[in-house]
Parts: structure tokens; C-alpha cells; sequence
């Protein structure tokens, strides 16, 4: 089963090598891996989708937080967080297939990035499902390049902080 | 005040009270060398090899419950540090490693002894850190013994790069660690004791798994009072040996893969099992599922990821056992009060196990019995308070782990988790440096001694002088029994032979004193001779190279399962 985990980090090198190792060290695929910065200039967060069961989930869950450098380790549950992801996705796109081409795009809020004579390059923002069924859909036609950010994800707003999970950020 | 990296490195250790360091001088640990010879309070101890030297850092620190501290250069020296830093990972050793790294201009280029010392060490360290700015090197040098010695204990590692040893900076030992991220457990929550002393007291098959977490959490007296007032069983594993004194009536010796049968039994039968700095490694569990299957489990540990990972645990307890283990005797002691005299039918019948299946072997036989070494030392230092044991890995180990009889903690230092062969000689000597009266005995096997006897040299030359017995049977003798009994005696690659090397010839080279013994009414006398030589000694006890270690549990197998020395299999031979 898929997991989302959310893993706060002092911004320091090796900081991703000792978190990623964790995994890799019991044969666990990370599916995607988001690295990016916060709104503290000296933490950095790590979203990492990982398909594991959740009994292995909890374990890794301490052994990421014995690592030094993290400071939070959080589970991202659908439902109760925000989460997303972006691909650019280059289709092959000549002039008589450009308006079904768009016709799609519009049913996914997929945005023209760019536009060639043959191609044009969409910009999809979503779940990793929605990106996947624009994939899909789109692949007919022709898929040149893709590329995927890995998803992001925050826990929403209204949410209720779940204690277990939940270790504070000094 | 302002001085060099190098120095700082020095004033570092010092302000953190360390008082010996292990290791060996190269290219890139230049600087720091200078400033031992310099002048500093922390004495050093050349090693003839890192290895050697890491495994004297442990040995420390076993010995003496202080954090072992390894010095080593780039490349070789820091790769060659790798097996004793898995080592003390493994036994959760406190361990503080200072690499030299190649000039801060040069990393990534492949320089001369440039090994990536941080990426290598990456899955066997509590945290590492590669110091390319002079001024972080006090903050450092802090957070690394801070980390090696709180929460569960481990080692780390710091590579400083040749030119932060040479820069300058003005040096002060910051009083307080800034490290956000690393808050071990300090706390125990009460009402988890207030129900793990309520399922003890009324188990009826009460039994204490202690394991080295004792040890490393200084809890062996809070661990005695919850026996005494619980009137509680104690099993300790190889790694707990001495946290509980062997002598006691509650002491029931270690269970595992050749631990005892009335240990194992205890565990197989418990209804309450209290596993206490114990992780229910496969070599003392067997097959998972199958151990203690009655049994509901209170876990307590310094490690939350302990918690769960291999046995569910029933009621988990974390944070420091020393106050965990003081909370939940006063807690049992308070129940046991008004329940009165605890479990005293199971504790016959672990009495009658033990007097039922004792450790046994055949003494017959044209050689010298293994056993009958282990038998010999025991005698000749019972009662006495300043023997400290090390090890090496195999046969002679599980022997030494059955017949000495260790009554104080830190007195049986081995490697437990990795089975690091070659452990015991230089551990011995990190033995003797911490604790100079005592009369250190390592108790080796032939194969183990031959990887690491070099450090011989050191123990001599640094007027640390140990005693060496090897069990010598000529073989990988572990090996051969899993040949002997698992591969249809196929002896691929395992015999040695007795006669090569000469060990007490190779002793003598060394300036030790050396003896060779082979007949059994000689043996008392000889290891008696080597006890008081006050010098470093290697007995060579030339041993029965086909005998095998029992009881044993075959790997996998579950503890009903155990394997008894049987003297009619002997005869039908």
C-alpha cells in the first residue's frame, strides 16, 4: 500500500542520504521524493511516497526519527491532508490533433506551457491519480517526455493533529 | 582563546574527560598527531592496526561504561575503523572515531587515501559529520559525545579534513549541544509501570529477559532490586552476562542458540515475559513465532524503535531503564507487599530444569576438552572481584558464555550482535587501560587470535599487559560443527591445523610470555602460571578439534527444539 510520509530536516548536507538510506537499507522502493524548502530557512521538508505495509510504515517512521537531523515525522493520510504533485507532459500534438488535445486538457485544468509545431508540453497539477488518468489519456497521441515534481502535500487546515505521529518541531 | 584545529580537536576530548585514546597516525591525521605530541592530559594508545584500535575503544568502553574514543587517518585508516564502528553499532557501543580527511580542496577528486569516510560508515552510525570549516569544530566535537552517550548508545564518527586541523579559530567548548532534531526519551510514563507491575505480579510464569541495554543504561542495581522484590526469574543474553550476578539464586543464565536448556525452557514457558535492553535478536529467539508463545510482553527499552519491531510488545515502556526499572520495583515491590511471596512454584521448577539439564560434555577422550579450559579458569578465579573477560567469536565463546561465572557488570565484554572475530584480543587491552588492577583474560579461539594478534605488540609495548587463552582446536571450530551437522561433514576450508603458527613461539616474538598445554593435569598449573605472570601471556591450550558446542538450537528452529550433547552419540562413534 502506498504511504505518504512527511519528514522535516535540519537543511544540512547528508541530511537525505541518512533518510533515504533508511529505506533503501530494507529494500523499500521510494515511489516519488519531493525535497524542497519551509517557511524556516534552516528546515527543509522531505515528501516521500513509499509502498510498504503499515506495520513496516511504523517502524520506519522511528527509525527516520532517531536520525539526527529530523525534527518531525509526519504520515500524510488521504482525507486528512493537501496533497500534490505536477508533471510537464510532451505530447506529440500536430495541427489536426491540437483540439481534442485541448478538450482534454481543459477537463484536467491542464495548462499549454509551451507550444511547438509538432508538440506542445501541458502542465498538470493534481493527485498522483489524476496526473496518472491524464497520462493515460493522453498517451495515444503520443507521450515524448514526461516529468513528475514527486508529490507535495501539507496537512489540511481543518485537520485535527493526530498525537502518535506528531512530534514537535522546536 | 586562539590556537589550531588540531589543538582544538585535543582540548576538545579533554573537556569531555577523556582520558585514553586509541588509534594510529597517517597523512591526513598529521596535524592532530602534532598536537598530541604537543602536549595533552588524554593518553594515547598506538595501535599496530585501526581495527585493533577501534575495538581497544570498545573494549573501554565496555569496561569502564565511559564513551571509547578512536583515532584514525583517511582512507585505509577510516575503512579499516568501518568493522569496529558496525562493532559497537551492533552492542550499541558509545563510540566517538576522529578520521583524518583529505585537504577540503581535494574531496571528491580522488585524492591520495580519500575514501568518502562519512558515506562508507552511513548505516552503522548514531550520526556522522565531515567538519570542512574550522569554526564548527567545537560544536562538533560536543554534539558527537553528546549523541555517542544519550539515549540508546552507539557510535559516531567525525572526519575533519587536513586543513581544519591546520586553520585557526578561536576555541571555547560551547556548555550546551544544539542539536534540535536528536531528543532521545527522558521521561517514563508511570501508568504504563503502574500496568506492566500489575501484569507481573500476577504472572505466574514471570520471567525477566535482560538483555545489554542493562548494561548501557547503568541499571543493573535497579534491575536487581525489581528481581529481588519481584522474586522474578532473570535470563540475561550474552550481552547482559554480569548485569545480574551470576551467583544469585534468580540468576538463570543465558538463553539463545546455545544458551542453556532450563534458560530457554523459562522463556518457552514464560506467561509474562519483561524484556528489559533486550531486542529479540534470532540468535537468542530462534524462530520468531515460536518463542515464548504463552507469553505477554512488557517491553521496556531506551529506543522507541525497539518497540515492536520483531515481538509485539503487550505493554512498551521507553526511556531510561535506569528510571523505568527503579519505577517498576518500587511499583512490584508495592503489589508483591500484599500478594506475598511470588511465583515460587515456577521457581521450583526452574530449579528442578536446571538441576535436570545441566551443561554437560564428555571429559574422556585423548585430548584436552574445551570445556575443560573454560572449567579450569572459572575455579581459578572464583570469588575474585577484578577478572574482567573479553572474547573472541565461535565455540569458545558460547563455552566461556557457559562456564564462567560473571557476578559484576562489565566484567564480560564481547561482540554480540556483529560476531566480530578478532574482537577479543584488542578489546582486552581497551580493557586493561580502563581498568589498570584488573587482571583482564581473553578467552580467543585460534582463528580469531590470527586475525587481530598483532595487537600483542601494543599491549606489550603500552605496559598493558593481558592474559590470552586460546582455545585452540585447529579449526574454524563454529564453522566446522555447522559443516559437521548441517553439511554432511563437509569440511570446505575450515581446518587451520595446530601446528601453524607455534603460538606461544609467536607470543615470545612479541615479548610476551608464551605456553603451550595439551594435557588436562597440566592445565590448572599452566594458566595459573599465566594468571600471575603479571606480564602479557598467550596460553596456547591445544584442544579436541572435533568437539561441538551444546545444547545448541539449530538456526530457525524453536526452543523445544534444543539439541542436547548426548553421551550415547559420543559412544556410537
Amino acid at each position: 500500500m502506498i504511504k505518504t510520509l512527511a519528514i522535516l530536516v535540519e537543511n544540512r548536507p547528508g541530511a537525505l542520504a541518512r533518510v533515504s538510506n533508511v529505506f533503501a537499507r530494507r529494500g523499500f522502493n521510494i515511489e516519488s521524493l519531493a525535497v524542497g524548502p519551509t517557511e524556516r530557512p534552516d528546515v527543509s521538508r522531505i515528501t516521500l511516497r513509499v509502498d510498504c505495509a503499515d506495520a513496516s510504515l511504523e517502524q520506519i517512521e522511528k527509525q527516520v526519527h532517531k536520525l539526527v537531523n529530523v525534527l518531525r515525522v509526519t504520515e500524510l493520510e488521504p482525507g486528512a491532508a493537501v496533497q500534490r504533485e505536477l508533471a510537464l507532459v510532451k505530447v506529440t500534438a500536430p495541427p489536426d490533433r491540437r483540439p481534442e488535445l485541448m478538450a482534454l486538457a481543459d477537463v484536467f485544468g491542464a495548462r499549454v506551457a509551451d507550444l511547438g509545431a509538432d508538440a506542445v508540453v501541458f502542465e498538470v497539477v493534481g493527485t498522483p491519480d489524476v496526473l496518472e488518468s491524464f497520462e493515460e489519456l493522453v498517451r495515444p497521441h503520443g507521450i515524448k517526455e514526461l516529468a513528475r515534481t514527486g508529490q507535495i502535500g501539507l496537512p489540511r487546515a481543518s485537520a485535527r493533529r493526530k498525537a502518535r505521529r506528531q512530534h514537535v518541531l522546536r | 582563546m586562539r590556537m589550531l584545529g588540531s589543538d582544538a580537536i585535543l582540548r576538545s576530548l579533554e573537556a569531555e574527560g577523556v582520558e585514553v585514546a586509541f588509534g594510529i597516525p597517517g597523512g591526513a591525521i598529521l596535524p592532530t598527531y602534532d598536537a598530541i605530541a604537543r602536549g595533552t592530559t588524554v593518553r594515547h594508545v598506538l595501535a599496530r592496526h585501526e581495527q585493533g584500535a577501534g575495538h581497544m575503544a570498545e573494549g573501554y568502553a565496555r569496561a569502564s561504561g565511559k564513551v571509547g574514543v578512536a583515532l584514525a587517518t583517511s582512507g585505509p585508516g577510516a575503512t579499516n575503523l568501518v568493522t569496529p564502528i558496525a562493532d559497537a553499532w551492533m552492542d550499541s557501543t558509545p563510540l566517538v572515531c576522529i578520521t583524518g580527511q583529505v585537504r577540503s580542496s581535494l574531496i571528491g577528486t580522488d585524492a591520495f587515501q580519500e575514501t568518502d569516510a562519512t558515506g562508507i560508515t552511513l548505516p552503522i552510525v548514531k550520526h556522522s559529520w565531515l567538519v570542512q570549516d574550522v569554526g564548527e569544530l567545537p560544536g562538533v566535537m560536543k554534539a558527537a559525545f553528546h549523541v555517542a552517550r544519550t539515549g540508546r548508545s552507539g557510535p559516531v564518527l567525525v572526519d575533519v579534513a587536513k586543513d581544519v586541523q591546520e586553520a585557526e579559530l578561536d576555541f571555547s567548548y560551547p556548555d550546551a549541544v544544539d542539536l534540535p532534531g536528536w531528543r532521545p526519551p527522558a521521561k517514563v510514563h508511570m501508568r504504563q509501570i503502574a500496568a506492566a507491575a500489575d501484569l507481573v505480579a500476577r504472572a505466574e510464569r514471570p520471567v525477566l529477559y535482560v538483555g545489554g541495554g542493562v548494561l548501557n543504561g547503568d541499571a543493573c542495581d535497579e534491575l536487581r532490586e525489581v528481581a529481588e522484590v519481584g522474586r522474578l526469574p532473570v535470563v540475561s543474553t550474552l550481552m547482559a552476562k554480569g548485569a545480574f550476578p551470576e551467583t544469585h539464586p534468580l540468576s538463570y543464565g543465558p538463553p539463545g542458540m546455545h544458551g542453556s536448556k532450563w534458560a530457554n525452557w523459562a522463556l518457552n514457558k514464560a506467561d509474562v515475559l519483561v524484556a528489559v535492553g533486550a531486542r529479540f535478536d534470532d540468535r537468542v529467539t530462534g524462530k520468531l513465532s515460536a518463542f515464548a508463545p504463552d507469553a505477554k510482553v512488557i517491553h521496556l527499552d531506551a529506543d522507541p524503535a525497539e518497540i515492536g519491531k520483531l515481538r509485539r510488545a503487550d505493554i512498551p515502556v521507553v526511556g531510561p531503564l535506569k528510571v523505568a526499572l527503579a519505577a517498576l520495583a518500587s511499583e512490584v515491590g508495592r503489589l508483591r507487599a500484599s500478594d506475598g511471596a511470588g511465583p515460587v512454584a515456577w521457581l521450583a521448577q526452574l530449579d528442578a530444569w536446571r538441576e535436570q539439564f545441566p551443561y554437560r560434555y564428555d571429559p574422556e577422550g585423548d585430548y584436552l576438552k574445551p570445556q575443560a579450559v573454560l572449567e579450569s579458569l572459572r575455579d581459578l578465579t572464583a570469588g575474585r572481584d577484578d577478572v574482567v573477560w573479553t572474547t573472541g567469536v565461535g565455540q569458545h565463546q558460547m563455552w566461556a558464555m557457559q562456564y564462567l561465572v560473571c557476578d559484576r557488570p562489565r566484567t564480560f565484554i564481547t561482540s554480540g550482535g556483529l560476531g566480530t572475530m578478532g574482537y577479543g584480543l584488542p578489546a582486552a587491552v581497551g580493557a586493561k587501560a580502563a581498568r589498570p588492577d584488573a587482571t583482564v583474560v581473553c578467552v580467543d579461539g585460534d582463528g580469531c587470535f590470527q586475525m587481530t594478534c598483532q595487537e600483542l605488540a601494543t599491549s606489550v609495548l603500552e605496559g598493558l599487559p593481558i592474559v590470552v587463552v586460546i582455545v585452540n582446536n585447529g579449526w574454524l571450530g563454529m564453522v566446522r560443527q555447522w559443516q559437521e551437522l548441517f553439511y554432511d561433514e563437509r569440511f570446505s576450508q575450515t581446518h587451520l591445523t595446530h601446528q601453524v603458527p607455534d603460538y606461544a613461539q609467536l607470543a615470545e616474538a612479541y615479548g610476551c610470555a608464551g605456553f603451550t598445554v595439551s594435557d588436562a593435569d597440566e592445565l590448572d598449573d599452566v594458566l595459573e602460571q599465566a594468571l600471575a605472570c603479571g606480564r602479557t601471556a598467550v596460553v596456547d591450550a591445544r584442544c579436541d578439534p572435533e568437539e561441538k558446542c551444546f545444547p545448541m538450537i539449530p538456526a530457525g528452529a524453536a526452543a523445544t527444539e534444543i539439541v542436547e550433547f548426548s553421551q550415547e552419540a559420543v559412544e556410537a562413534r
